[in-house]
Parts: C-alpha cells; structure tokens; sequence
C-alpha cells in the first residue's frame, strides 16, 4: 500500500466527476461565474479556495471533538474568514492587480457553500487526513469547472490564453483573423458564465445518465 | 432622488443574482415551488436591510483607515479593514440566529420548509456580498445603506420568485433529459440575466456612461486610494 489508499485516492478523484461540486452537489456557484471572465484569475481563485479548504478542513476535523455543535456554524466561520484574511493579505501583497480583478469575491469565499458544506458534511466525522484528502479533492473539483469555464471564455471572448494572443492579433489581422473570425465579446459578459456551466452539465449529464434529475 | 435612484438601481441594474451571481447556491437550490421561494426571499430581504445599514456604521466607525478617529488623534492613523471580513460574518450570523428564533415562532410551517437554509442564510453570498458591495463602493450615508441593502434583497427577492414561477411551470415542458432540473436551471438563469442587462440604461437615458462603466470608474478611484495607502506604507517601511 502506498501513500493513499484506494478509499483515500476515491476521495480526491470522486468530486472531479461524479460527485462535483459545482454540477452535482450545486455549491460555491457564485463565485464560479463571478471571476472566470479570465483564465488567470480562475486559476488564482482556484488555488485560493484549494488553501482554505484544505487547512480550514483539518483546523475543524482537529476540533471536532471539543466544538459544542449549537455553535459550530459560528466556529466555522470564524475558522474560514481568518484564513480568508491571510489568503487575502497574501494576495495584496504579491500580487496586488489581480486581487483587485477578484474585488469582493476573495472576501466572498468565506460564504462559499463548500467549504461549510465540507466542513459541516466530512470534516465534522472525519480525522484530519481524510479530511485533508477531502478538501483537496472537492477544491480540485471546484478549480476544474471554473478553469473550463475560464477557458472557453477568455478563449472566444477576447481571443487570448492567460494574456497570450493565441488567436492572432485582432487589429493586424493575423492567425484566425485573417479568415475572418471576430472576438465574440458576449463571452465577456457575466450571463454566458450561466450558460456555458449549463453546457458542462448537459455534457456531463448526458455521458453518465446515472445523473439526470426527474424536473 | 438619491435614494430613489439608489434603489431602483440595486434592484434592477445591479441585481445580486443576475449581475453579480451572489446568492447563487440557495436560488438554485430552493427554487423548486414557489411558496418556499417567497418564504426564504422575504428572510434575505430582512436580514439584508438590517446587516448592511448595521455594517455600514461598523465600517464608518471601527474599521475604515482613520475610523478610530472619534477615539482620540492617536488612534486617527489606525486601519482596521483587514478584520472587515470577520467582524461583517459577525454580524450577519447574529442577525441570521435572530431571524431563525422569531421564524421559528410566528411561523412554524415557513421554519420546517425552509430547513437548512434559513440557517445557511448566514453563508448566503448575497449577504456578505451586499456588505462587501457596501464597502467596496463607498455609499456615502447610512439612510443610502439602508436603501441599498433593501433594494439588493428585493432585486434577490425578485429573481427568485421569477425562477421559481418558471421551474414550476417548465415541469411540464420536454426538456431533454440530461438538461433536466440544475441544467436547464442555469441556462433560463443566464437569458433572465441578459434580459436584466436591458435595465442597464434605465437610469442613464442610454446615453451617458453605462452604469457597468460607472461601476468601474468607482472601484478605481477606491484602488487608487488604496493604492497610496500601500505606497505610503512601502515608503514608510523603507
């Protein structure tokens, strides 16, 4: 036996498909659609809720036999908004223009539903490992989706790839703009982030029909 | 007409789920009938307008750079705002706990359909957000607070509500199957969204700068501040 187990690798590679937790447990939508206008700033986001995730999940799993359970939800957040406050600071610091493209959303990652939907659905059972295990893989999950959506966006909205020109250059007309392709600039807007995670899940759905609701 | 303005504009231009997607997790999920929808948009229209006005003078007086200033001179170069996010959280689960108590009192049945949601107000985006948006945007006095916190939960009231009607209805329309339910959801989500973006110049006249523009504008003069704030600091550490 390896480091992980067969249970403990499930636990990271179930949230990346089956059990996602943006299409299937429908949590931490908002800020999903909110950032993903850019690639970069998905990725940042992605690794941001990974840390908080990970570390807020063993702070708890480590509590949770002292935690009264009439306050936990209060404990909880107390737990996630300290570390928000670091993940923020460290932001502001290394790197201060992209936390001003995630504005109030880095703040909103204390109200992501899943990381107290981890917290109150595994970390309040589970030793400190798993639950680690747990908070990687659901965050790995979370970071999937938004980086596809991240992907498609930047890509047909404004032509590029983290910042780099992958389409050729819209004003001198090279690459794929020579034939005439011209930047959809509604993929910018926030209204096709919707759409386009409705597309993931009507992908997803209709490749594992395992998954489809009743209404 | 400041006020009104205000108003209108945080209902319609500036819709919490259709401009900003904050909320998003409990629209999804408790859109199913549209009894619920009402009950749980009428406890985020409550709370809103109670935490964002309440917020707002937490902000003003303990935690804004020189807030402490009604302290004494000493405390005039404090600058609290990195415990924004914490003492804001405060307030909004106290708040949330009072309005569980009195729900769970006047309104029993309301309670049991809402179940873990009305707790999960708490973690609600559309919350915590309507207090970031407070801050971020620098609304200048509290009755403007108070204005701006009950029209973002009536915009979030009114999305619900519409969601909820259609989803209702659409029971009985042939989706296809693997767009059934979250699928299908998300997709009338992003037409109603661009539907709100028609708002957009209702205040402007369709003429003058976008309010989305003007959004900008704003959030870049607080960067610039900001922006002093650290350069002075990196001088002062040098």
């Amino acid at each position: 036996m390896g480091l992980l187990s067969k249970k403990d690798t499930k636990l990271i590679t179930d949230p990346l498909a089956d059990n996602n937790p943006i299409t299937i447990q429908v949590l931490g939508i908002c800020s999903a659609l909110a950032i993903t206008a850019q690639l970069k700033a998905s990725i940042v986001m992605a690794v941001s809720v990974m840390a908080v995730l990970a570390i807020g999940n063993v702070v708890i799993s480590l509590m949770r036999n002292i935690i009264p359970s009439k306050i936990r939800i209060i404990v909880q957040l107390v737990v996630v908004a300290a570390l928000v406050i670091i993940v923020d600071q460290v932001l502001k610091a290394y790197s201060y223009e992209l936390s001003k493209t995630l504005s109030v959303f880095v703040g909103l990652i204390i109200t992501n539903c899943i990381i107290m939907g981890r917290f109150e659905a595994f970390a309040l059972a589970n030793g400190p490992w798993r639950s680690f295990l747990d908070g990687i893989g659901n965050a790995a999950g979370y970071g999937l989706i938004l980086i596809i959506v991240g992907f498609f966006r930047e890509l047909l909205g404004s032509g590029t790839l983290l910042g780099f020109k992958v389409l050729g250059d819209p004003i001198e007309k090279t690459g794929l703009y020579a034939i005439g392709y011209e930047n959809n600039g509604f993929m910018l807007l926030s209204p096709m982030a919707l759409i386009v995670v409705g597309i993931i899940i009507w992908v997803q759905r209709s490749r594992n029909n395992a998954l489809i609701e009743d209404h | 007409m400041e006020h009104l303005e205000l108003f209108l504009k945080s209902i319609f231009i500036d819709n919490m789920v259709f401009a900003t997607f904050l909320g998003m997790c409990s629209y999804l999920a408790v859109s199913k009938k549209v009894n619920t929808a009402v009950g749980l948009g009428a406890a985020v229209i409550f709370v809103l307008a109670i935490t964002v006005p309440l917020n707002w003078l937490l902000d003003q007086y303990l935690l804004q750079p020189g807030a402490l200033a009604w302290l004494g001179a000493e405390y005039a170069d404090y600058d609290l705002s990195f415990l924004s996010f914490i003492m804001f959280i405060a307030t909004i689960a106290t708040m949330v706990q009072l309005v569980e108590i009195v729900v769970e009192k006047f309104s029993p049945s309301l309670y049991n359909s809402l179940g873990i949601f009305l707790p999960l107000i708490a973690v609600n985006c559309a919350i915590l957000g309507g207090s970031l948006f407070m801050q971020s945007r620098e609304i200048p006095s509290l009755g403007l607070a108070t204005v701006y916190g009950v029209g973002s939960g009536i915009g979030w009231f009114l999305a619900i509500l519409a969601i909820a009607a259609i989803r209702e209805k659409i029971r009985y329309s042939n989706v296809p199957p693997a767009l059934r339910g979250l699928g299908i959801t998300f997709i009338i989500t992003g037409l109603m969204a661009i539907g709100f973006m028609s708002f957009g110049g209702m205040l402007t006249g369709g003429d003058e700068e976008t309010p989305k523009e003007e959004k900008t504008v704003k959030v870049d003069s607080k960067v610039k501040k900001e922006d002093k704030v650290l350069a002075n600091n990196i001088k002062n550490n040098e």
